[in-house]
């Protein structure tokens, strides 16, 4: 799973987008002074080996409605950090879901999850049916919404 | 923004062909040739509905660094100091939420020993302290938004 300079030319230059053309990893190839089929080949493997999670549409999800942006937090004792972690993984509209280390005393929160809706109090409503239908009424959380969005886009790799 | 746009979004979210015509391979599955499928996805992004077109990298696996960061500040000094955090090319999004820690922002850094000398960098410039919480445990992952 080591990535060769070839890769990595190939993985710096797709980065922002890829060509919206006929042939894009052709054009991508003579960019780089690489054939297409070559090109076709190093994203594949990549995306086998999940370097590459997956191509195609990153979404901003505000201007496609989803205004309410939660991040929930859990404070939750550690013997039952799995047994939560993926209750809430398996909730459809959880969009992730990670153990993160807590801050004492200021952060108390181990376990975070995202949830997307299209008004907060839709979204609260469903954090309501969550903690009710999952058992989780002895674990202490808190929601923060976001805000302004400062900055959106994704990581630069060279 | 019509059913094949959608149809589109939440297709291509999960994947996309990676053959010699992806565009004319997708186009199929909504009834429409290729360059009409990469006509709207121009339209979409330049409506700003989609961020990029293109490949969502596993930022640990290409040897990189990954960390959400969270800082405290106040008020009257918030623009500014986002202004500065989102002066660094590592910064990735960042977002004002409401808590005391109000600023949140995502590190992507080359490799993972950058993190942290980062992180010094940002407090320096800041003059406030930065709490690092690094991923430690993947429960899910599957961020994606049907239209």
């Amino acid at each position: 799973m080591v990535l060769s300079e070839a890769d990595r030319k190939v993985v710096a230059e797709i980065q922002g987008g890829l060509p919206l053309s006929s042939r894009p990893y052709a054009e991508v190839g003579e960019r780089i002074g690489m054939h297409e089929q070559e090109v076709i080949q190093r994203i594949t493997r990549m995306q086998d080996e999940d370097i590459i999670k997956r191509m195609g549409i990153v979404v901003r999800h505000r201007e496609l409605g989803y205004t309410a942006n939660a991040m929930v937090v859990w404070d939750v004792p550690d013997h039952r950090l799995d047994e939560v972690g993926e209750k809430l993984g398996s909730e459809e509209c959880v969009t992730l879901c990670y153990q993160r280390p807590r801050h004492l005393p200021e952060w108390p929160y181990n376990l975070f999850s995202m949830i997307h809706g299209r008004d907060r109090q839709r979204v609260l409503n469903y954090i309501d049916s969550i903690v009710e239908s999952r058992g989780l009424e002895a674990i202490p959380f808190k929601v923060l919404f976001s805000g302004r969005r400062f900055k959106q886009r994704g990581a630069r790799y060279q | 923004m019509d059913e094949i746009d959608r149809a589109i979004i939440n297709s291509l979210q999960e994947s996309f062909p990676i053959c010699d015509r992806p565009y004319q391979a997708a186009a199929e599955q909504f009834g429409i040739s290729e360059e009409a499928l990469i006509q709207r996805l121009q339209r979409m992004l330049e409506r700003k509905q989609l961020s990029r077109f293109g490949p969502l990298y596993h930022a640990e696996r290409l040897g990189g660094g990954l960390s959400l960061c969270a800082m405290s500040v106040p008020g009257a000094e918030f623009e500014q100091v986002a202004e500065q955090v989102n002066a660094f090319p590592e910064v990735a999004h960042n977002y004002a939420r409401e808590h005391k820690l109000n600023m949140w922002f995502v590190l992507a850094t080359e490799t993972p020993e950058r993190i942290d000398s980062v992180l010094a960098e940002i407090e320096e410039a800041t003059g406030h302290q930065v709490y690092n919480m690094p991923k430690r445990e993947e429960f899910f992952v599957g961020l994606k938004f049907e239209v």
